[in-house]
């Protein structure tokens, strides 16, 4: 198993105090809240402080993990030398496993199984908890908001077996996909999270819906996005013409005189709902290109006959 | 292997919860989510608390207050304040993204 410098992680010199200590960890604990950070691996830097505060806020744990040495780096193969906390006496740091996060194997090594003395709450008579609530991320097409659809996810979660060891546990679910399910919500699914101990009911499960990214649309909230390609023409003259939705290509009126840019709503064809989302069409006039000898005349008759000129609001 | 086909609420503001689904949900006592009504945090219909009826995002926010108080140890009001601030964010980063698409 891998080394954990817990003051590294804690960005401490080795002769912290514990003010310095709890102070820093206040900071990156802020920092690195899943709630609040924006980091994409804040989960697992907060975990990791967390542990590493667990360790070197408790005197007793911070002695023991100093007795390691210095010389210890990140990552380097770590096994705890035989006996290596006799004479210590420990008092139970408060390290309980029932509301402790999944800790390092290393942490585990040092300090999980029965570390000193510590009062132990584990899968004991007259301990009883609900399980944990699970959380996880399902991915979606796009179009699966259109229809509905049937999800087989797949989940590994920590448990305790029977004698007290943690277990990773692999388990797939096939779940129920609403029509209209918009990007960031949350579906519960009551009673699927971690089970209870001691008689207590499982935790509840949380799939937080996300799409995939969409070659043609945008997405926000129930709305799309769509940038169309017109020809010059098509937006000069207007017309009918054919775009893409999700659910079908369908006909789109042009306004004579689109610019580029210019918003056109499809309204009720976006994301179902009550009230259904609208889809924007944002034309974007798209030159034929000039590599023919028609083509050049063509645009060259345009240049003698409109009298165009672009920049006539600039003054130039 | 066969699994069977799971159905969950979405938590939506269609999702309605009463204070007791709530409670459970959370893990906590209705104490603790009366407070969170007090500050403002949690805005149930109906006019006391039995008659209280919580959004799906009700839930979320509730989720969010207990993991602030929690991991950052920060009052009430200072979870109300980071939720409004968190709420800001978001409506700013997607007329951010918005805007950075466009280019």
């Amino acid at each position: 198993m891998d080394f954990k410098d817990y003051y590294k992680i804690m960005g401490v010199k080795r002769d912290a105090t514990q003010d310095e200590i709890k102070r820093s960890y206040r900071k990156l604990a802020r920092k690195f809240h899943p709630d609040v950070s924006k980091h994409s691996d804040a989960e697992a830097r907060f975990k990791e402080v967390g542990e590493a505060y667990e360790v070197l806020k408790d005197p007793e744990k911070r002695a023991a993990y100093d007795q390691l040495g210095a010389n210890w780096k990140t990552g380097q193969d770590f096994r705890p030398p035989p006996d290596w906390d006799a004479g210590f006496e420990f008092s139970g740091g408060g390290y309980t496993r029932a509301d402790s996060p999944a800790y390092s194997d290393f942490f585990e090594s040092l300090f999980g199984h029965g570390f000193g003395s510590a009062p132990h709450t584990g899968a004991q008579g007259g301990f009883r908890a609900r399980g944990e609530d699970h959380h996880a991320k399902v991915l979606i097409d796009l179009e699966d908001a259109y229809h509905g659809a049937e999800k087989t996810i797949t989940l590994r979660s920590p448990e305790l077996d029977a004698g007290g060891h943690v277990i990773t546990r692999e388990h797939s679910l096939s779940v129920k996909i609403p029509k209209g399910i918009r990007q960031g919500q949350k579906i519960r699914l009551s009673g699927q999270g971690a089970a209870g101990f001691g008689g207590g009911g499982a935790g509840d499960l949380y799939l937080e819906i996300e799409f995939k990214p969409h070659a043609l649309y945008r997405v926000e909230g129930r709305d799309l996005y769509l940038d169309l390609p017109v020809a010059p023409w098509e937006a000069a003259l207007g017309g009918t013409i054919k775009t893409p939705t999700p659910a079908g290509p369908v006909d789109l009126k042009i306004p004579a005189n689109s610019s580029s840019g210019r918003k056109l709503r499809l309204k009720g064809r976006g994301i179902p709902g009550n009230p259904p989302g609208d889809i924007y069409v944002v034309p974007q006039i798209t030159l034929p290109s000039a590599d023919s000898d028609q083509a050049r005349d063509l645009y060259r008759k345009m240049e003698r006959e409109l009298a165009f000129n672009p920049r006539s609001k600039m003054g130039v | 292997m066969t699994t069977e086909l799971l159905s969950g609420i979405v938590l939506d503001e269609q999702t309605e919860l009463t204070l007791g689904e709530l409670c459970r949900a959370c893990c906590r006592h209705a104490e603790w989510i009366e407070q969170l009504v007090d500050e403002g945090i949690l805005e149930p219909a109906g006019h006391n608390p039995a008659q209280w009826r919580f959004s799906g995002t009700s839930l979320q926010k509730a989720h969010i207050a207990m993991r602030l108080q929690r991991d950052l140890d920060i009052n009430l009001a200072g979870v109300a304040l980071a939720l409004d601030l968190m709420d800001e964010i978001e409506s700013l980063q997607a007329v951010l993204s918005r805007l950075q698409s466009r280019d």
